[in-house]
């Protein structure tokens, strides 16, 4: 048995403070276990929200000693814990209560983005053929949870508040899956640079960083989609070339 | 979106990170300043680029200039008197302007010089914000110029190699093949920017990322997997080119200068 501080953000509204408990815990468990044990013996009223406890639902996110993250994947031995661990709810969405924050923005957000259109089947029973190797890159991709942890950390949310304009790298890779698909046959380049402000992003990989399911997010998804939309708007001479082409 | 004041914004460099969050962005500011340093004062030199067969990489190609590697001899008539001469100002803006809009160089230096934002998840020192949507960074998207321009550039080093395999003798003025530590330097020197140049994040969009089907790739699906290869590494690779590129000219300088001594190793 060891024994930890904890300064959890607490409070709603317009009201927040840090509030200090200490605990036991043993080894091998999470900070997610902890803040369930402060629930049952501290804090009955605490809210938190979690569900699979197991790194695959994305609704534990929070920020631990500042840093975005996971609460049922966060050993206890990952962090340090001479000095009282600070748990805060998400910055980059409007905070409910304790260590609940509102990201039905997300939803929203990902509503207005245009769906899957694959092309006409290729085989008379309706189905499509293609080769493996051509849907491996959207694989990874497809592994998001939906914790918005990489929408938390990117400034351009959390410092600058820019949710109209930008819809952050959650939705550069979900767009990414979309438009690397080799049966896809939609454009979603003109509301990547107008609606989805993909230009806002200045590639400084935080997302990535803190990804739990490692996506390399800016290197494949949001680098990729970058030089897709410099081939549609920003390329001198491919226009040119587009241009003599079309007449 | 509305947030509720408890959770807005926090001030410049605040942060509830216990980490040293601000070693790496301090690195690269004190790496890059030192090396754009370093770089301006040997282009200002005009000096003690070339020994031998070597050329160092910062005045290759030699475009005018005096030693017997340039391609149309001695600084032009029509160079304005005023203005100071040096190979290096000729070429030196496109390794410059090709590292400047490099994808990984960009995030790097909008953290460490520009502080936006300092680290993840630590405060800013600015309200205002545009990235890299409108004047001036969205000329970063110009990057994939730099790019052509690089990987000719790579072409013309690779020539210095060879060159630098020819060493003349200078009693008898017989020319034969040798390799001295500064052919070996140079040869890496070409290695470590090829790395840097094929991995490339535009020439990963070339080689056919920038295609939905990767069978149908501009270079095959070999050639972009090779790519994304070396990309992976990226910024290994921009490192230890940085390095390597200002190393030869340390080197060729230092030999030049008659301080350090190259030896035949064959
Ligand atoms: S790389 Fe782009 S999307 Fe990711 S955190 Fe940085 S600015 Fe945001
Ligand atoms: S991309 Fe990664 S960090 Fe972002 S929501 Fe998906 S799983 Fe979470
Ligand atoms: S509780 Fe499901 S991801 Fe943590
Ligand atoms: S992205 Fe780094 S050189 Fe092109």
């Amino acid at each position: 048995m060891s024994s930890a501080t904890f300064q959890l953000w607490r409070g709603s509204g317009a009201d927040g403070k840090y509030t200090t408990y200490t605990t036991d815990y043993q080894e091998g468990m999470v900070v997610l276990d902890v803040i369930h044990k402060i629930q049952a013996e501290q804090a009955p009223n605490l809210a938190v929200r979690w569900n699979c406890k197991a790194g695959k639902c994305g609704s534990c996110s929070a920020e631990i000693n500042g840093k975005p993250r996971l609460m049922c994947m966060t050993r206890m031995n990952e962090i340090p814990v001479e000095s009282p661990v600070t748990i805060e709810p998400m910055r980059a969405f409007p905070w409910i209560r304790d260590l609940v924050t509102d990201v039905s923005w997300n939803y929203r957000v990902k509503k207005q983005i245009k769906k899957f259109k694959p092309r006409p089947p290729d085989n008379p029973d309706g189905t499509w053929s293609m080769s493996q190797e051509d849907v491996d890159r959207v694989q990874e991709f497809r592994k998001c949870i939906e914790c918005f942890l990489c929408q938390d950390v990117c400034h351009v949310l959390r410092e600058h508040n820019l949710h109209e304009e930008f819809v952050g790298p959650r939705f550069f890779v979900y767009v990414a899956a979309l438009e690397m698909h080799p049966l896809d046959t939609e454009n979603r380049l003109e509301e990547l640079v107008t609606a989805k402000g993909i230009g806002y992003c200045n590639i400084t990989k935080c997302c990535t960083k803190v990804c739990p399911e490692n996506i390399t997010i800016t290197d494949n998804a949001i680098i990729p989609l970058k030089e897709r939309v410099v081939d549609e708007y920003y390329d001198p001479l491919k226009r040119l070339f587009r241009m003599f082409r079309s007449k | 979106m509305s947030r509720a004041e408890a959770m807005k914004p926090r001030g410049f460099g605040q942060t509830q990170r216990r980490d040293l969050w601000w070693v790496e962005p301090l690195a690269i500011l004190l790496g890059l300043s030192g090396y754009i340093v370093y770089a301006t004062w040997a282009a200002f030199q005009g000096q003690f680029y070339h020994w031998g067969p070597y050329l160092s990489p910062f005045y290759s190609p030699e475009i005018f200039g005096d030693s017997p590697h340039s391609w149309f001899g001695p600084k032009p008539a029509w160079w304005p008197a005023w203005l100071l001469f040096s190979p290096a100002f000729l070429i030196l803006w496109a390794p410059g302007g090709f590292r400047f809009t490099c994808y990984y160089y960009r995030g790097s230096y909008y953290k460490a010089f520009w502080a936006d934002p300092p680290g993840c998840a630590v405060g800013e020192p600015r309200k205002s914000y545009w990235g890299e949507r409108s004047f001036p960074l969205i000329i970063q998207n110009i990057h994939r110029y730099f790019l052509y321009v690089a990987v000719i550039f790579i072409f013309f080093l690779a020539i210095d190699v060879w060159k630098a395999l020819w060493f003349t003798d200078v009693q008898t003025g017989v020319t034969s093949f040798g390799i001295g530590v500064g052919t070996l330097v140079l040869a890496l020197n070409v290695i470590m920017l090829g790395g840097y140049t094929f991995g490339c994040h535009s020439m990963r969009h070339f080689s056919g990322g920038g295609k939905d089907q990767l069978s149908k790739a501009t270079f095959g699906l070999k050639g972009y997997n090779c790519v994304s290869c070396l990309n992976r590494n990226h910024m290994r690779w921009a490192w230890g080119s940085l390095f390597w590129v200002a190393f030869t000219d340390v080197y060729v300088r230092l030999v030049a200068m008659g301080i350090w001594t190259d030896w035949r190793i064959f």
